[in-house]
């Protein structure tokens, strides 16, 4: 998987899927080799963050050792070049989201920055007092708060999306939520708690049938699920790079163009302007309006590296990987007595969240790190999702391309010890 | 390598499965709620203070209720059982002694006597992470003593 293609067919033919070999994959991940406590380390933490394949953080190296310099400013050659790698890397994100122009794809620091960026810029201009903004049960607090502070500045009133007990959007009571009020609807492509995948063109279809704009968070999405924004027809799109093996620190927001042309700057500085006077300041066009300041050039460079990594192993090829993982990590989970799985959608990608009877997650999670086993426990930035399900905690697998057959039984194994630990 | 077992004592287990003192005590004239941010850690502490004329006396009663994992919960447990009968000032002293204990500044063959049956907890040194477990419910303790009226955090 060393050698990556400049051009890529954008899916893979299905034939190549009995090809995957995880083994040869997991030696792309260094970190992958090392050992905790003195047990391999058994990585189950990937919806929180991926590790990042040898290409990406050969790109960081080579961003910094051959090309730095800033970016849309010098006109001497490592300027030029840094220009071409950074704008190289908006391109290929803009084919891995199949967006129309590269100019919609605005680099931020992360899904949270970018959801920020709309509820702040798009939100302030469009929603007023007495409005409506609906978002689902589902969502991160990084798809909540945003809109809770717009709801504060503006006057607005957030609705939420309820759930049923497997985790999946109950679909007719978003239809009695939508109403003349509904000013923006914020979405999860999928859960990260639960994993559960939402049926998102449908939920746009609703939403645009009364004018209303949908912004996404595709945080979780992006690593599993292929993206073509044109064809789910959202509004805006967000999403990180270091949940798709790129760096911290960087991500995308897409959005549709006469949106983005409409709405005021984010923040002011360097590089979102075209002229500047003290009486009046003239903004850049798309997407620079949106970059004031010197980004993170060798975070969107890795970005497209790992964007580059992930084509190149084939998003068909990693979904039917992890779908096969899910099966038999539910499988294999569900026959431990005492451990319930919360979040049993039909459409799920692979995250097993689960509760032991009497036994707190973070003990669990003491437990299995002794043992090698990285998982997540706690209220994944969900607490109204917990409170849903009526836990304060639960734990959290979340596998990523690089894991195997084995470490789910590694896992397994782990939740029999924290069983003999807690007897 | 930490060794689960000088966490997980069998002690703070018994603990932890059957707390001491875990119900709402009434009268209370002290009470404070803890928060644990990272992991949803949630309790209650209940005091009953001796206050005559103005003047704050000894800890007559003491109670707590939630959830939480089973270093927060039997941490919360012990602290019950070994404050009755102290004043305010010897609290905040346990609460400073066990939470040195905790973070690993005791000295490794010190005998503190003071701290009793709380010197189980002295396997948590080894596993940082859980320190805030551990020390939630004192937090709580003194935020009640303090009467502050919003809920303790463990973030400092």
């Amino acid at each position: 998987m060393n050698a990556v293609p400049n051009t890529y067919p954008l899916i893979e033919s299905s034939a190549k899927l009995g090809d995957y070999d995880v083994f040869k994959i997991r030696e792309d991940f260094p970190i992958l080799g090392q050992k905790v406590h003195g047990k391999p380390l058994v990585y189950l933490d990937n919806a929180a963050t991926t590790q990042k394949p040898r290409t990406v953080i050969d790109a960081l190296t080579h961003y910094y050792t051959t090309e730095n310099a800033n970016i849309h400013r010098g006109v001497h050659a490592l300027s030029e070049l840094a220009t071409e790698s950074y704008e190289r890397a908006r391109r290929k994100i803009q084919r891995f989201i199949h967006a129309p122009d590269p100019s919609q794809v605005i680099f931020v620091r992360g899904t949270t920055e970018g959801i920020n960026l709309v509820a702040q810029t798009y939100g302030r201009t469009h929603i007023q007092s007495g409005d409506e903004i609906i978002i689902s049960m589902l969502e991160h607090h990084s798809n909540i708060v945003p809109w809770q502070i717009l709801s504060e500045q503006v006057g607005a009133r957030l609705r939420v999306i309820p759930i049923n007990d497997s985790g999946e959007l109950l679909l007719d009571e978003f239809e009695k939520l939508l109403g003349p009020k509904t000013k923006i609807v914020g979405i999860a492509h999928v859960s990260n708690a639960l994993g559960t995948i939402l049926p998102l063109r449908k939920i746009i279809e609703m939403a645009h049938r009364r004018n209303v704009p949908v912004v996404v968070d595709g945080a979780q999405a992006a690593p599993h699920v292929p993206i073509d924004v044109q064809a789910l027809d959202c509004d805006f799109y967000a999403f990180s790079a270091h949940k798709m093996y790129g760096p911290t620190g960087i991500g995308a927001l897409y959005g549709k163009r006469e949106l983005l042309d409409a709405m005021p700057p984010y923040h002011g500085g360097g590089d979102m302007i075209s002229s500047v006077t003290f009486e009046k300041t003239l903004y850049n066009k798309l997407p620079y309006k949106f970059e004031a300041g010197t980004p993170d050039i060798s975070g969107v460079i890795g970005f497209g590296a790992a964007v580059d990594y992930v084509t190149a192993t084939g998003l068909d090829r990693i979904a039917a990987h992890e779908e096969e993982l899910l099966a038999y990590a539910t499988q294999a989970l569900s026959a431990i007595p005492e451990l319930r799985l919360i979040g049993t959608a039909k459409s799920k990608a692979a995250v097993v969240s689960f509760v032991l009877d009497s036994i707190h997650a973070h003990d669990v999670g003491t437990v299995l790190d002794q043992e090698g086993i990285a998982i997540r426990t706690g209220h994944h930035c969900a607490q109204p999702l917990m409170n849903r399900f009526g836990v304060e905690a639960t734990a959290r697998a979340s596998f990523a391309l690089y894991n195997t057959r084995e470490e789910v039984d590694a896992l397994v194994q782990g939740i029999q010890k924290v069983r003999e630990v807690f007897a | 390598m930490a060794d689960l077992r000088e966490l997980y004592q069998e002690v703070i287990l018994e603990h932890s499965k059957t707390p001491r003192n875990f119900r709402e005590l009434k009268p209370a004239n002290r009470k404070a709620e803890g928060y644990n941010p990272l992991c949803g850690d949630h309790f209650t502490v209940f005091l009953d203070v001796e206050d005559s004329n103005g003047k704050e006396g000894r800890i007559r009663d003491i109670a707590f209720q939630g959830s939480g994992c089973a270093i927060s919960k039997a941490s919360a447990s012990m602290m019950t059982q070994s404050l009755k009968g102290k004043s305010r000032a010897e609290a905040e002293k346990l609460f400073d002694t066990f939470h040195k204990l905790v973070t690993g500044q005791l000295p490794a063959n010190g005998n503190q006597a003071e701290l009793g049956k709380l010197s189980v907890f002295a396997g948590v040194s080894e596993f940082p992470m859980r320190v805030k477990c551990a020390t939630l419910a004192w937090h709580t303790l003194r935020a009640a003593l303090e009467r502050q009226p919003e809920p303790a955090t463990t973030e400092e």
